[in-house]
């Protein structure tokens, strides 16, 4: 899904992307923290129609209602789809050899293939991490390929 | 210690008659600029209710409204969006300004101004009102419109051109010899330069000069430095307002995001007193004079920034429709207009009312215009409808 961003000078943000259904839907983020949800209609593209209105706290609540728990169903539906392709969980050993260094160090995906597409730390999901992301004890790495690669990346962070 | 009651209830008076006025403009999501103007009118010599005692805080309020009107704008500036508007909005904001200077100082030509006057009332033709247009936007939820982009672009750039012409204009009008205002003027734009630069390397250390995890404490830290800022430019004759907006310039990332909210509450009041300062110091009988003059100017330039608008919507690629939200928005004049007139405007006699009426006719002429081409704000979708509420599939 392509999801283009336009900036808005002294307001904030604007999002826009396509549904499934074909319809133009734009986020507007603006700097306070509010949010406004739009949809484009088809006599006038230009025009936003607007949907709902949501405040700092509310976005929030909606954020984490779509983004976390969705996270490891999204994963499993992505593996079922594709044959060969599996999922799998690797913990960060608080005193392991990469506890407290980047992503990046492991090499994960150069050695074995496998992606590190999230890192679970406590409560909180960090999707697509990038390499400089820091490893802490505890975490635990969300990784995706087959399963040769998987246990490749359980044996790089091992040690 | 004594208490002012006069001062006290004339002041109570004067707010509590802003705020019904406020509501009665929010309502049809009008600005209430043009009403505060009007009771400016109503209060000052030769009006209906003259107040006496409330003079002096007006005039003082006044002052301090023009600084923190100055200093929230120069807050909300931001390079990165500077830098996008420059990159597509060039010709729109040459556009803009070839449309909406010349009208105003082809109008002070005529009316046999001097040359400060002639390029005040092209500043004041030339700049929209960015508190007007912004609440706009938002109020008819068109903030996720296509068009939008391109106005709040076109809106930066004049701010932008507004950081280089108030200096220019302030040392103008302070008067001296040629090779004294051009020193000004270098010293001015100078002055502008370095802030920016400032505030585009440094500007997270001058944050962290000033910031500090209390409200209060940050309050008074950014007033402070603001003030002694305004007076400093004023002392050297570069216009208190120019000192304000420097100081917010160099204010960046998470200290201007506080110091905005924090500052816009005071700003709301003090600019509200600015504006009846404004019509108090305006003699209704000069206004009706120049008011077939203003109206033709106010015809004239309201196509003009309609043009402006449509032309820079066009380059973004928006649709007819679009366009003709875009430039209706940019149409209304406001607060710069009248900060132009209150850097000046004690030495022009034509020039105070002139563009005050002018102001009164766009900042209603402005949203009412826009509304209507615009089509009346659509209900939100109706979100009870079990239908939308199953799952697809």
């Amino acid at each position: 899904m392509d999801v283009t961003e336009v900036l808005l000078p002294g307001v904030g943000l604007r999002y826009e992307f396509t549904n499934h259904r074909g319809e133009r839907v734009g986020v507007v983020a603006r700097r306070t923290g509010d949010f406004e949800l739009v949809v484009y209609g088809s006599e006038d593209p230009d025009e936003g129609r607007p949907l709902i209105e949501l405040n700092n706290e509310e976005a929030d609540a909606v954020a984490e209602i779509l983004g976390a728990p969705r996270i490891a169903e999204r994963f499993a539906d992505l593996t079922k789809e594709v044959p060969g392709l599996a999922s799998g969980q690797v913990e960060v050993r608080a005193g392991s050899a990469f506890d407290g260094r980047p992503l990046g160090d492991t090499r994960a995906r150069t050695r074995t293939g496998a992606s590190i597409v999230a890192v679970v730390r406590g409560d909180e999901v960090i999707a697509s991490p990038t390499p400089q992301e820091l490893l802490l004890g505890g975490d635990v790495l969300v990784v995706i390929g087959t399963h040769e690669g998987i246990g490749g990346v359980e044996q790089i962070i091992r040690g | 210690m004594r208490t002012p009651v006069a001062l006290l209830l004339e002041l109570g008076v004067i707010l509590a008659a802003l705020s019904m006025l406020g509501t009665l403009a929010r309502r049809y999501t009008l600005s209430p600029i043009p009403l505060y103007l009007l009771t400016g009118l109503a209060v000052g010599e030769g009006g209906i209710a003259p107040v006496p005692a409330a003079g002096a805080f007006v005039e003082t309020g006044a002052a301090i409204g023009v600084i923190l009107l100055l200093l929230v704008l120069g807050l909300e500036f931001s390079l990165p969006e500077f830098a996008a508007g420059m990159r597509r909005h060039v010709p729109s904001a040459l556009v803009d300004l070839l449309l909406n200077a010349a009208p105003g100082a082809v109008a002070g030509w005529l009316l046999g101004m001097d040359g400060i006057g002639i390029l005040a009332l092209a500043g004041a033709t030339y700049i929209s009102s960015s508190g007007i247009v912004a609440r706009l936007l938002s109020d008819l939820h068109r903030l996720g419109n296509r068009e939008t982009p391109s106005v709040l672009s076109v809106l930066v750039l004049e701010d932008c051109a507004m950081a280089l012409y108030l200096p220019v204009l302030a040392v103008l009008a302070s008067g001296g010899a040629w090779w004294q205002a051009a020193l000004g003027v270098l010293a001015a734009a100078g002055a502008v330069l370095v802030a920016f630069t400032l505030s585009y390397r440094w500007g997270h250390h001058l944050g962290r000069l000033v910031a500090h995890p209390d409200a209060e404490q940050l309050l008074l830290r950014v007033l402070g430095l603001t003030l002694i800022v305004a007076a400093l430019a004023e002392l050297v004759h570069a216009s208190a307002a120019v000192g304000a907006f420097l100081v917010g310039l160099t204010l960046t990332g998470e200290t201007a995001t506080r110091t905005r909210a924090l500052f816009s509450p005071l700003r709301d009041l003090f600019a509200a007193v600015f504006f009846l300062a404004i019509g108090l110091s305006v003699d209704p009988g000069d206004l009706v004079a120049v008011l077939p003059a203003a109206l033709a100017l106010a015809a004239v330039t309201l196509v003009t920034k309609v043009v402006t608008g449509w032309y820079a919507a066009s380059r973004d690629g928006v649709g007819r429709r679009g366009r003709r939200r875009a430039g209706t928005a940019l149409v209304a004049r406001g607060e710069f207009s009248l900060v132009i007139v209150g850097l000046v405007g004690t030495m022009h006699d034509t020039l105070g009312p002139l563009v005050t009426a002018y102001v009164f006719v766009l900042a209603i002429a402005g949203p009412l215009l826009t509304r209507l081409v615009g089509g009346p704000p659509r209900p939100s979708r109706q979100v009870a409808d079990p239908r939308n509420g199953l799952p697809q599939g």
